[in-house]
């Protein structure tokens, strides 16, 4: 359906390595994955995993060095990891915006919020002063932020947190971009909050017709909104499908694993009060283990699991699986020894 | 006879203001809250940020120091005791953190972590004490190469795991459970929900766990209270709550709570505004400036909490 289409965003390659004290950090190693106008890509994983990195590569929001980003990210055909400082500072919130994790750090405290929000309207689309904080309380009235004229003249102390993320969300949208990364966007808010928020966000999504990446560890988040996941694992992607599938046939042992571990109201058997666990932890960044990076927690792992790393495997469009059990041959190989 | 009998429990927070720091008013963070706990029992405490649950969990061990009502535990009063008496009740009363990363001093190596409670409260040979802290470390899923190694050398869910073995080291009846996962990964989360659901069986625990998230409170509890704004709007079995909420914030937010499941279609119910504050909170019932079942009693009478049945007890006009 999709294929005849161009992606609006296509992320070919993408390293993005930190110079630390103790050595080299690839924090994203070697990820491919595109976005399409209008939909909402959910990019799940655990910390540690990437996923923030990724969308802070997207923008070039890492002050490089001590990163170092690698690959290409097409953005309607433009690499963006190529642009001048000038033109990617004109993507920046005009094109694509991101709305970040901490309502309560993410804005300026001592500017007002509604200039805020004015303030990317004046840049990017050049209204004078009067002009875009007169858009900037219409996009704070559009976030159901009550007696916006009022608001948008008040400090971002005075606003809850979920007014915050609502402010951030009106900053996000201000130029009708056409990609919002959004980083965990509702973590920092309480469940009543949170549902405010995503049915806003979704509702302005539909409305305007943007396309969301929706990074998130919160499983239950990404099956009520994403249409597609990607989930990631140690800098690698490890399994993508569309949403349906991932929840119903999850074929990575990690995802698997993420699925099991989670409590899900209702489904508590009486009899056993043991929830499922992926043993051990993440790896440490400066130590990945050779061969696929989940081998020393996997339940499945095999000899070569813990050689050689997984090759991708394409089983449908937008179906792909990194793992040893689905590479054709893998057991030949493994029990040929 | 139950473990823990907690009634009418009150903490008035002062506001000072002004260089003579008059006390111009109270943050009522909680206001009046009753429950009890059996042993072997796990009781959830719910409620998003502000509605008091640490400051119930913390009162309880007189961390902070309630402003009014009476905790019965292992029977005494709690309320009525000195320093002294308190300190020697904690060794059956503990408590878990949230933050794993500043509940544990970072000078003192895991060994010494564990064995402080034990060296406070009893008097044994040292190779008693270090023989206990490796039995301790063993149980909670810890090597015991790591004992001379410090908190920053351990991964979020270890630590925590290292707040549990100091709240084991003297064999309590019950642990204030306070949202010990939410700082976790969903898979070391399981890990730790499980391990804590394991010590229970295996030592006869009661557990307060109090936590803002519905599905493993679920997961974890036998019973479940959950608070608005400093009082308890409803408390029942953990089954018959999540299956039958009663009180509209109850249904709100259990509707609110997103599924792991991409064809689970349910109306959510979406509560307007924000909490109103602990300091000036609304007359009458305080969830009615939010509520969709608002009456004209609500603005002007505090719903008390009724039995409805079943041990099933909801605070609210319409019932």
């Amino acid at each position: 359906m999709m294929a005849d289409i161009p992606p609006l965003l296509s992320v070919e390659n993408l390293h993005t390595r930190f110079d630390t004290m103790d050595g080299v950090v690839t924090a994203v190693d070697g990820i491919d994955f595109e976005v399409y106008a209008g939909e909402t890509l959910g990019l799940v994983g655990e910390s540690g995993c990437g996923k923030s990195v990724t969308a802070l590569s997207i923008l070039r929001l890492l002050r490089c060095p001590p990163a170092a980003i690698e690959g290409r990210v097409l953005f309607e055909g433009r690499d963006l990891l190529q642009m001048d400082s000038d033109a990617i500072r004109a993507v920046r919130g005009s094109e694509i915006s991101m709305i970040f994790q901490e309502p309560m750090t993410s804005l300026n405290p001592v500017l007002r919020i509604g200039e805020q929000i004015a303030e990317g309207i004046r840049v990017h689309q050049r209204r004078t002063r009067p002009e875009s904080w007169r858009r900037a309380v219409e996009m704070l009235r559009k976030v159901q932020i009550p007696s916006p004229d009022s608001r948008a003249a008040q400090y971002p102390h005075k606003f809850s947190g979920g007014m915050r993320q609502r402010s951030m969300i009106a900053i996000a949208l201000c130029c009708g971009p056409k990609l919002i990364l959004a980083d965990e966007p509702t973590t920092a808010l309480d469940v009543t909050i949170q549902a405010q928020i995503m049915n806003l966000m979704m509702r302005l999504k539909e409305e305007l017709q943007t396309a969301i990446v929706l990074i998130t560890h919160d499983l239950g988040v990404i099956a009520e909104t994403a249409s597609r996941v990607i989930v990631m694992y140690a800098g690698k992607i490890v399994e993508e499908a569309p949403v349906r599938e991932l929840f119903k046939d999850p074929r990575h042992p990690y995802t698997q694993g993420l699925l099991g571990s989670v409590p899900v109201i209702g489904r508590r058997q009486r009899s056993g009060r043991r929830l499922q666990e992926i043993p051990g932890m993440v790896p440490n960044p400066l130590q990945v283990p050779p061969g696929c990076r989940f081998n020393p927690r996997c339940p499945k792992a095999m000899p070569v699991c813990c050689s050689k790393p997984p090759p991708m495997i394409r089983l449908a469009e937008h179906r792909r699986v990194s793992c040893w059990l689905e590479a054709e041959g893998a057991k030949r190989e493994s029990s040929g020894r | 006879m139950a473990l823990l009998e907690v009634d009418n429990l009150k903490k008035y927070f002062p506001i000072k203001k002004g260089i003579l720091s008059r006390t111009v008013g109270y943050v009522k963070a909680v206001d009046g809250v009753s429950f009890s706990l059996k042993r072997g029992e796990t009781l959830g405490l719910v409620g998003e940020s502000g509605c008091g649950k640490t400051t119930v969990g913390r009162s309880l061990l007189r961390l902070i120091e309630p402003t009014e009502g009476r905790i019965n535990f292992n029977g005494q009063n709690l309320l009525e005791l000195d320093r002294g008496e308190m300190r020697k009740v904690r060794a059956s009363l503990q408590i878990i953190f949230q933050d794993p990363f500043s509940s544990l001093n970072p000078r003192m190596n895991v060994g010494d972590i564990i064995a402080e409670p034990i060296r406070n409260h009893l008097n044994l040979p040292r190779d008693e004490i270090q023989n206990r802290v490796v039995l301790l470390m063993e149980r909670v899923g810890l090597h015991t190469a790591y004992m001379r190694r410090y908190p920053h050398e351990f991964s979020g869910g270890q630590r925590q795991r290292i707040g549990i073995a100091r709240a084991l080291a003297l064999n309590p009846l019950a642990i204030v459970c306070d949202e010990p996962v939410s700082a976790l990964d969903v898979s070391i989360q399981a890990q730790v929900i499980n391990l804590l659901a394991q010590l229970q069986e295996q030592m006869d625990l009661s557990y307060l766990f109090i936590g803002h998230d519905l599905s493993v409170v679920e997961h974890i509890s036998d019973r479940v209270a959950v608070m608005y704004l400093g009082r308890i709007v409803e408390t029942a079995s953990s089954e018959e709550l999540y299956a039958n909420p009663r009180h509209p914030y109850s249904q709100a937010l259990l509707s609110a709570v997103p599924l792991p499941d991409p064809d689970a279609r349910r109306e959510k119910i979406l509560l307007p505004g924000d909490v109103p504050s602990p300091i000036d909170p609304p007359s009458g019932c305080s969830f009615h400036p939010r509520c969709f079942a608002r009456q004209g009693i609500c603005t002007q009478e505090q719903p008390l909490l009724q039995d409805i049945g079943g041990g099933h007890q909801v605070a609210c006009h319409s019932q």
